[in-house]
């Protein structure tokens, strides 16, 4: 059986799932654990004015309870944003504290005050409940449009609650395109704020030792090794000798397990306090919807600007972004560098101008959820498009035809070089597979049953695996974005792959190991991928941004590439050749002309045993180690093709054709390709039809705190997928792979939209499109028409 | 949670007695409403009579008669033959609440003594003509349930079981909330043997009620279009993110027809 680049490989992870054994954080259990509870505010925003405990009984089982003065006692830095931003006038951004325990403050609902530790998970959860807070209730903004002029004052170094006020581009260009233009598309949209919702909730379990004076950490992360270097660097907690993060099995992330949170430190540090006793925390879900990070949570105007012919002279747009209370991790980055880097979408526009203001709202804080600023950006320019097509009367196809890019490499206005691909290549075959020709037809079918049928497009172009690191440094970035890789092979010629990523769900034990198959021509099951323990793998920098196809595995490919040549220079001793005349193919070495050859097994036992060729050449083992910086981001791209119907007496929207024909460069396996389009379009269906975090204006609470109001897409919602694909390599990485993970989720609301608008015959509604926001507007709808 | 004392007694009168006993007792059936509830900390009975041990469940299927015993779960009322052929409305509706694991422990006896104002069961008990029987008396459907979340039992008093009158033909059209699941409206339309027409709704109101004037023009005419041009007051209806008293009262007109239509 082909195991090899390109083949459709069942999991090898699955068996371990859908049995029951897998090992995730809540599954391990450490010797004379306690469990930690955390007391969360329950108002938007407060002053903290005490924080009593009451005489716990022996029958009660606290061990100890913390507040943000214990953390100040100890020292322990806050949490911390990792992408510096400056502002238009040159000003850095203004990142207000975040303690890991709140000190003086609370500033959303849920935010983390105190937190108890006992035996049981029961006593804690009961005892937190018996801690008394007395608050000072302050004015609350939780509406990102108003909090710029509320008397809420969230943070004191950010005056009017803005973080940074940024732009890119240029001004004068886009005011100069506007005003030759023949026609201008205005258009005002919110994207609505989403909650993550992984199946497994964020766990912890930190535990210190203190004969070795050391601490581990088991976590839900999605970047064990960032967390590490942030606990140690920020925190300071411990030198990253002293401490070890583990991310095992983890159920799913969609950027929300990428951060460091205040729960896993407070748990880490907290240990020592108790002397030394591991502290587990699982969080409940309604914590994890008040406290995970949220997604998107923008309110834009956007223009196009055209000539009589439809060509885009110009884009400007204003973006009001909230942060919640806090910058998160990476929170700074998201409506900024992975945002408007990507209006220019698929076409060739000469000149972009957006800016973006980002603001604290008292609401959970905000940051990359999949697709992070790409969905944001593809949603404003495909839905201006459509717009703009159907205000001048140009049949959509052929206006986004008209303006695509079709020379490589292209410069857009915004930072970006795309450097291959081929839209029209993607449109044509989309426009086939959805039977574009006959969608008249069907809408008049679908008349006749009393059914109002659209069809709505969504030409994207996202950007993966960002990097060179040089570059995202220059823009802000604290970090590199790069990855390693280590390829042990053992004397028997089995492999262990050692990765900086980290697999939560995106199947690498599979995908990685048919990297390493195809390439040494081993069986896919005697090869291991290990990752997520900072004591086994060296640094990494995890998974997300669609980044461990094109850059981890990048990686390996390099690790492969060295090892493939030690391989070499060894055969050659063995089989007494030129190393010129060692040829590799299949997973064997034969000398060029003869019969002699080695299987890639030989091989590594003769490099192990070391008895054939001189150590003091070539160093006995075969082990190799690889870092890898791409030189630049990948640009994975596609057409999706979005056909609904509307049931005009309920409101109620059936999606009934989609079609996505995505280029993802190389695929390496069909099958978990298709699964991450088919989740990834699924997601963005939620977010524009069923998904909306809701907060009370008046009150502050999260009025969407469980699955009772908030509307996970469900497998009735969706239909059956047309996929298709295209190919363009990428050329910037040794595999031609650009990333599948995140362009679902980042194609599909604006096809929704754009297919609703159209049965609907109107410019304007707002996600998630509720059967009851439908109705709504066919309401006005009819009450302007009568 | 907080700790309780469980029973299981396996006569009625022994479950009375025991709910007599405690200072703040609770009946358990199926759990699927109250133990979310006590794991939320919003109820800590100090005992927990369990219904369970009573064995009454399972559906007797007669010529003018359905009779549901108290704890028969909702998937066994909806794949029952009996009940598919002499209600078929009853069946369906009982199929189309919540999910798998909720209808193979949800009981028609938790759903009515709870009565949700989102829940199915009402509609039918009303929209039917029901009877419910419990541990003291018989009540009639249009008498039991009295206002959110509150019916005509007394603490200490068990439902046992459900009478339903078979219809003429009846059809539950249901409306999910999209998120939940439960009724954001539902309609229950029955024609009875006596020739008299029921239109009761669930999910819109505090608790369900029914719809006289479309009841009179289906009597006189029984087709959608007479019931067109009828709509519910929207004032006192159900308001939360999902739906507007104004979408509502829509609905129910719309659900009504399509009940209508789909009667048999
Ligand atoms: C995820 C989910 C989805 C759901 N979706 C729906 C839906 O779509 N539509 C719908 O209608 N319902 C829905 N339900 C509710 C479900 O139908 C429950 O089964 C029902 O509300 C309660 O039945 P139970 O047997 O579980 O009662 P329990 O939870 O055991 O009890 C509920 C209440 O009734 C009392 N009680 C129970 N039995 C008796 C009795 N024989 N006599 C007197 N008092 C009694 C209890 O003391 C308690 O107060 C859903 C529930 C869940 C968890």
């Amino acid at each position: 059986m082909d195991t090899g680049i390109g083949a459709r490989v069942k999991r090898k992870e699955d068996h371990r799932f859908i049995t029951g054994k897998g090992q995730y954080t809540d599954d391990i259990n450490l010797k004379d654990q306690t469990y930690a509870y955390f007391v969360r505010s329950p108002h938007a925003h407060a002053t903290i004015k005490s924080i009593k405990e009451p005489e716990w009984a022996p029958e009660d089982g606290v061990v100890a309870v913390f507040t943000g003065e214990h953390v100040a006692e100890d020292k322990i830095g806050g949490l911390i944003c990792g992408w510096m931003i400056h502002s238009k006038d040159g000003s850095p951004m203004k990142a207000g504290p975040h303690p890991i325990l709140a000190q003086g403050k609370a500033r959303y609902v849920g935010d983390h005050v105190a937190v108890v530790i006992a035996e049981t998970k029961e006593q804690a959860k009961a005892a937190a409940a018996r801690v008394d807070v007395t608050y000072g209730v302050l004015p609350h903004v939780v509406d990102v449009a108003k909090a710029t002029k509320s008397k809420a004052q969230i943070h004191d170094v950010a005056p009017d609650n803005t973080v940074f006020e940024w732009s890119l581009g240029d001004k004068a260009a886009t005011e100069a395109a506007f005003q030759r233009a023949h026609h201008v598309t205005k258009l005002d949209l919110v994207n609505n704020r989403l909650i993550p919702n992984a199946m497994e909730p964020r766990a912890a379990i930190g535990s210190y030792d203190s004969g070795s004076d050391h601490y581990t950490l088991y976590t839900t992360s999605q970047n064990p090794h960032v967390a590490r270097l942030v606990i140690s660097a920020f925190h300071g907690l411990a030198p990253e000798h002293k401490l070890r993060v583990i991310a095992p099995d983890v159920g799913g992330g969609f950027g929300s397990k990428i951060f460091i949170y205040a729960e896993e430190v407070v748990c880490v540090w907290a240990s020592k306090r108790i002397g030394g006793r591991p502290i587990k925390w699982t969080a409940e879900r309604t914590e994890s919807f008040l406290a995970d990070a949220h997604g998107r949570d923008h309110v834009t105007h956007a223009e196009l600007a055209m000539d009589k012919d439809g060509h885009i002279l110009g884009l400007k747009c204003h973006t009001l972004a909230s942060m919640g209370a806090y910058l998160s991790t990476f929170a700074s980055c998201v409506p900024t560098y992975l945002y408007a880097t990507l209006l220019s979408g698929q076409y060739a526009i000469p000149a972009i101008y957006a800016e973006v203001d980002a603001i604290y709202t008292n609401t959970a804080p905000v940051d990359a959820y999949r697709g992070a600023g790409r969905p944001e950006a593809t949603y404003l320019v495909e839905r201006i498009v459509e717009t703009a097509a159907r205000e001048m009367k140009i049949d959509p196809a052929e206006f986004r035809r008209r303006n695509f890019v079709t020379t490589f490499p292209h410069q857009t206005p915004v930072i970006m070089t795309y450097d291959a691909g081929d839209y029209d290549a993607s449109l044509k075959k989309a426009l086939e597979i959805s039977d574009y020709k006959g969608f008249p037809a069907r809408k008049a079918a679908a008349a006749k049953q009393g059914k109002l049928r659209g069809i709505g497009f969504a030409n994207y172009i996202e950007a993966c695996g960002i990097a060179p690191s040089a570059a995202v440094g220059s823009l802000g970035a604290g970090v590199g974005l790069w990855e390693s890789a280590e390829v042990r092979v053992n004397p028997v010629g089995t492999i262990e792959v050692l990765t900086g990523s980290h697999s939560h769900g995106q199947g690498h034990e599979t995908t990685f190991a048919q990297l390493v198959s195809d390439r040494l021509g081993v069986d896919i099951n005697s090869v291991a991928i290990v990752h997520g323990d900072t004591d086994k793998v060296q640094f990494g920098m995890g998974t997300y941004g669609s980044r461990s196809g094109a850059v981890g595995m990048s990686a390996i490919s390099k690790a492969l590439d060295k090892v493939e040549a030690k391989a070499r220079k060894i055969a050659a001793h063995v089989m007494e050749a030129a190393e010129g005349d060692i040829e590799f193919k299949n997973g064997s070495f034969s000398v060029k002309g003869t019969d002699k050859k080695m299987a890639f097994g030989e091989v590594a036992l003769a490099a192990y045993v070391a008895h054939k060729f001189p150590t003091s050449e070539i160093e006995p083992g075969l082990k190799e180690t690889a870092f890898y910086d791409p030189s630049n981001f990948t640009f994975p791209a596609g057409c999706h093709i979005c056909e609904v119907e509307i049931d005009s007496e309920t409101g109620v929207t059936e999606i009934v054709s989609w079609t996505a024909v995505d280029d993802f460069g190389t695929v390496i396996n069909p099958m978990i390709v298709e699964g991450q389009v088919h989740g990834g379009i699924t997601q963005g269906i939620g977010q524009a039809l069923t998904e909306g975090c809701v907060y009370d204006s008046e009150s502050g609470q999260l009025l969407t705190g469980s699955y009772m109001d908030y509307c996970m897409p469900r497998a009735t919602d969706v239909p059956s997928f047309k996929l298709g694909f295209t190919e363009t390599k990428c050329p910037s990485n040794p595999l031609g792979m650009k990333g599948c993970g995140e362009a679902g989720a980042i194609a599909a609301p604006a096809a929704v939209m754009n297919a609703m608008t159209d049965a609907l015959g109107v410019k304007d509604l707002a996600m998630p499109a509720s059967p009851h926001t439908v109705w709504k507007t066919l309401q006005a709808t009819k009450m302007a028409a009568e | 949670m907080e700790n309780f004392i469980y029973h299981r007694p396996t006569k009625p009168a022994d479950a009375v007695k025991a709910m007599k006993d405690a200072a703040d007792g609770k009946f358990l059936s199926g759990g699927m409403t109250l133990l979310p509830t006590m794991k939320q900390g919003l109820a800590s009975p100090s005992d927990i009579i369990d219904l369970g041990g009573l064995g009454n469940s399972g559906v007797e299927v007669g010529a003018d008669k359905v009779t549901v015993k108290a704890g028969t779960v909702h998937a066994n009322v909806a794949i029952d033959k009996g009940v598919k052929k002499a209600i078929p409305a009853l069946a369906a509706l009982a199929g189309g609440i919540g999910d798998p694991h909720v209808r193979n422990r949800g009981t028609i006896g938790g759903s009515i003594a709870n009565n949700d104002p989102a829940a199915d069961y009402p509609a039918a008990v009303v929209g039917l003509n029901a009877t419910v029987v419990t541990s003291a008396r018989s009540v009639p459907g249009d008498k039991f349930f009295t206002d959110i979340f509150t019916t005509a039992l007394k603490d200490d008093e068990i439902v046992t079981a459900v009478e339903f009158p078979v219809p003429k033909r009846a059809a539950y059209v249901k409306f999910p909330n999209p998120a939940s699941r439960y009724a954001m409206v539902g309609v229950m339309v029955a024609e009875l043997k006596d020739g008299s027409v029921r239109v009761a709704v669930t999910g819109a109101g505090p608790k369900v009620f029914r719809v006289p004037e479309m009841e009179k023009a289906l009597e006189a005419n029984f087709s959608a279009d007479a019931i067109g041009g009828i709509k519910v007051k929207a004032s006192g209806l159900n308001s939360d993110m999902h739906a507007s008293p104004e979408y509502r009262a829509h609905l129910v007109t719309v659900l009504a027809r399509r009940a209508v239509a789909a009667a048999k």
